[in-house]
């Protein structure tokens, strides 16, 4: 009966381990991030150039509504830079006391505005599929930011004999294959502000690293504050077993 | 007074006029004495308490930042991650704390069935406790729904319509259920209010599993009943210290995950907001909810499926008189025993099942697993009465204590 138990068990694990790879198309490329790991933190530099790449490429037609300017602080700028950055953004506001909305310059409290006023807008301006906000896309996707640079770097011409759909383009990674977006990166597409060669892995690479941050961003808080957390338990579970093992040895 | 001893005179003037402090000593404190030998799977108890006291003071404080309604439930949710204050770690403590919770239960519920808890004179103490998970799922299946992602909605889509397959009125509840005609707001509003209420019913079930336990006290590892003093030891300091230690483990454990894994054990469409246009590719409840989900599954009538799925847990309501075998610990039931870890890999197979497509292989295994699942208490059945249990110990004292001194104890305690 035991081996019976243990049969089961070590087929379990097998069907387990077996189908799950083959199940979604082709592997994605592995990238080892910055923030991966226990100890891994977001790379300041990489996040910078990806908000670049957000602002000059994604932003066409991708909202980022969970991101505030002030926000940005945290991608190591100054309140004086986000304060520029902000204003150079047209913010709908209002109504003001004639009952009017008005535009006025983007202060740091304020939001991403998004690219079209209404899902309806940002549709019909996509042949029919509205580009997905993009604020929590790294924790809304399996393999999160691994997913979102495979994706970018995922456009091929298709196998012989694949026929993609009317306005669908073909990509390795996405699940089946044809996805609205047309390849949005292209060499140079940004000219990145700090001389890195703007090559579409590059760029790829570092706008999935600011959305991961955009996604999470008390990832390194929160691992800082586990860190101390587990240290503390450690000890203390240490001191609470001695104190069970004191107790129970009077015990006869 | 009974027996409590104090020179505090503040205890001592309360203490004469609500016996709060008697009461405690004698629900977990020197007053209540416990079986000498109960080994670490009775921590599952405490922890299971513990996991309720977290879920519920966590639960407060997202309430306070939460708004239910079908336009800002999944906002609110992003407030409470990004601008509040530790909002990010009490959500993750939340979410992730239901999942703790369940494995601690489940781990509490196995081991009754090893050791035979269920078994007279505690059936109703079983009973409540399986309550108690009915009642848990019902909350977990609430507070899933409540961020008002993809898989909230679509979950709450799928679990209200298994209602329509009740004959003729089934329609007429789902709407009921649902407060309009389709998943909306009102049904997000009232599980919202449920989702609040249900753990306080918990408590109240608690505290009736509590008293009942309290009634013949501890089941133990032999299985037979603590005779005389020399089978007990006071709960505290012994087994407050142990459960103490229980604690730390769990909470270490815990902490790894809410601090270093907190999406692990969720699915990464939650975090699109809910779409009633858009199906999702593969519509899978939480882990703790995949055996049931098989079962649900496995069988191709709608209502034969539901009638299965709620069958399996309702089945446990009456295992005590399914179980007629009047020796209770798996220990000294040898075939019993073995039936025991089928059950429960066969129970991990159904979960396993519950995460996968109902096709091809998948469903065919689903299937047979289903048939066991069911089977496995007519074996129970039929066992208690053909089993030829090994000859009981004549005491707990006698089993523990012999060659004397604390290091039998130490290595009997190892042995089981």
């Amino acid at each position: 009966m035991k081996t019976l138990t243990a049969a089961a068990l070590v087929a379990l694990i097998a069907v387990g381990v077996g189908p799950a790879h083959a199940a979604e198309g082709e592997a994605l490329p592995k990238y080892d991030w910055s923030f991966s790991g226990i100890f891994g933190r977001f790379d300041r530099a990489a996040m910078q150039r990806g908000l670049q790449v957000y602002r000059e490429v994604c932003s066409a037609c991708h909202e980022l509504k969970y991101i505030a300017f002030r926000n940005l602080e945290a991608l190591g700028y100054s309140e004086e830079e986000i304060r520029t950055l902000a204003a150079e953004y047209s913010i709908a506001d209002g109504p003001n006391d004639e009952g009017d909305m008005f535009e006025r310059p983007g202060r740091p409290s304020d939001y991403f505005p998004p690219p079209f006023p209404n899902a309806k807008a940002a549709a019909a301006a996509n042949n029919g599929a509205a580009p997905p906000d993009l604020s929590l896309m790294a924790k809304a996707r399996p393999g999160g930011p691994t997913y979102i640079r495979g994706l970018l770097l995922g456009y091929e011409d298709p196998p012989a004999g694949f026929a993609a759909l009317e306005g669908l383009n073909y990509n390795i990674y996405f699940p089946g294959n044809q996805i609205a977006m047309v390849a949005p990166l292209a060499d140079g597409a940004v000219e990145y502000a700090d001389g890195t060669e703007a090559s579409v892995e590059q760029m790829a690479t570092d706008v999935a690293s600011f959305l991961m941050w955009t996604a999470e961003p008390n990832l390194e808080t929160r691992r800082a504050m586990g860190v101390k957390v587990i240290l503390f338990l450690l000890v203390f579970t240490g001191i609470l077993y001695a104190a069970k093992r004191k107790v129970w040895s009077d015990l006869h | 007074m009974s027996g409590l001893k104090t020179n505090n005179a503040v205890i001592r003037w309360i203490e004469y006029r609500l016996p709060i402090f008697s009461f405690l000593d004698h629900a977990v404190g020197s007053g209540y004495p416990a079986p000498r030998n109960l080994n670490y799977w009775w921590n599952y108890g405490s922890l299971a308490g513990l996991a309720l006291v977290i879920m519920i003071l966590t639960g407060i404080m997202l309430a306070m930042q939460y708004t239910a309604h079908v336009a800002f439930a999944f906002d609110s949710v992003e407030r409470i991650m990004r601008d509040v204050n530790f909002g990010w770690l009490i959500r993750y403590i939340h979410m992730n704390g239901g999942s703790f919770f369940f494995v601690v239960v489940y781990i509490h519920i196995f081991r009754g069935l090893y050791y035979g808890s269920y078994k007279a004179p505690r059936e109703l103490l079983w009973i409540l406790g399986v309550a108690i998970l009915v009642l848990m799922m019902a909350s977990a299946f609430m507070g899933y729904v409540l961020p008002w992602g993809q898989m909230s909605f679509w979950a709450a889509t799928v679990i209200t319509n298994l209602f329509s397959a009740i004959p003729l009125v089934g329609e007429s509840i789902v709407t009921w259920l649902w407060g309009g005609f389709a998943v909306g707001n009102p049904t997000l509003n009232r599980f919202y209010a449920l989702h609040y209420l249900l753990p306080f019913v918990i408590v109240g079930a608690v505290i009736l599993h509590i008293w009942a336990l309290h009634r013949f006290g501890s089941n133990n590892p032999l299985g037979i009943e603590a005779n005389g003093p020399q089978d007990k030891i006071p709960f505290h300091p012994y087994y407050t210290a142990k459960d103490a230690f229980g604690f730390g483990v769990f909470l270490l454990l815990f902490a790894a995950i809410v601090f270093f894994a907190p999406n692990s054990l969720g699915e990464p469409d939650n975090y699109i907001p809910a779409n009633p246009l858009s199906t999702p590719a593969h519509i899978v409840p939480e882990w703790y909810f995949l055996p049931y989900y098989a079962i649900l599954r496995a069988i191709p009538d709608k209502l034969l499926g539901v009638i299965a799925m709620f069958g399996s847990i309702l089945i446990l309501f009456v295992l005590p008189w399914i179980d007629r075998s009047p020796v209770r610990s798996a220990k000294f039931r040898p075939i019993y025993k073995q039936f025991f870890w089928i059950f429960l890999a066969d129970c991990i197979l159904l979960g396993y099942i519950g995460s996968k497509p109902p096709a091809g292989m998948f469903l065919i295994i689903g299937r047979i697993a289903t048939a066991y699942y069911f089977l496995h208490f007519v074996i129970v059945f039929v066992l208690s009465y053909v089993e030829r249990p090994r000859p009981l110990p004549n005491s707990i004292g006698e089993a523990v204590l012999k060659g004397g001194g604390a290091p039998a104890m130490g290595k009997a305690r190892e042995k089981a």
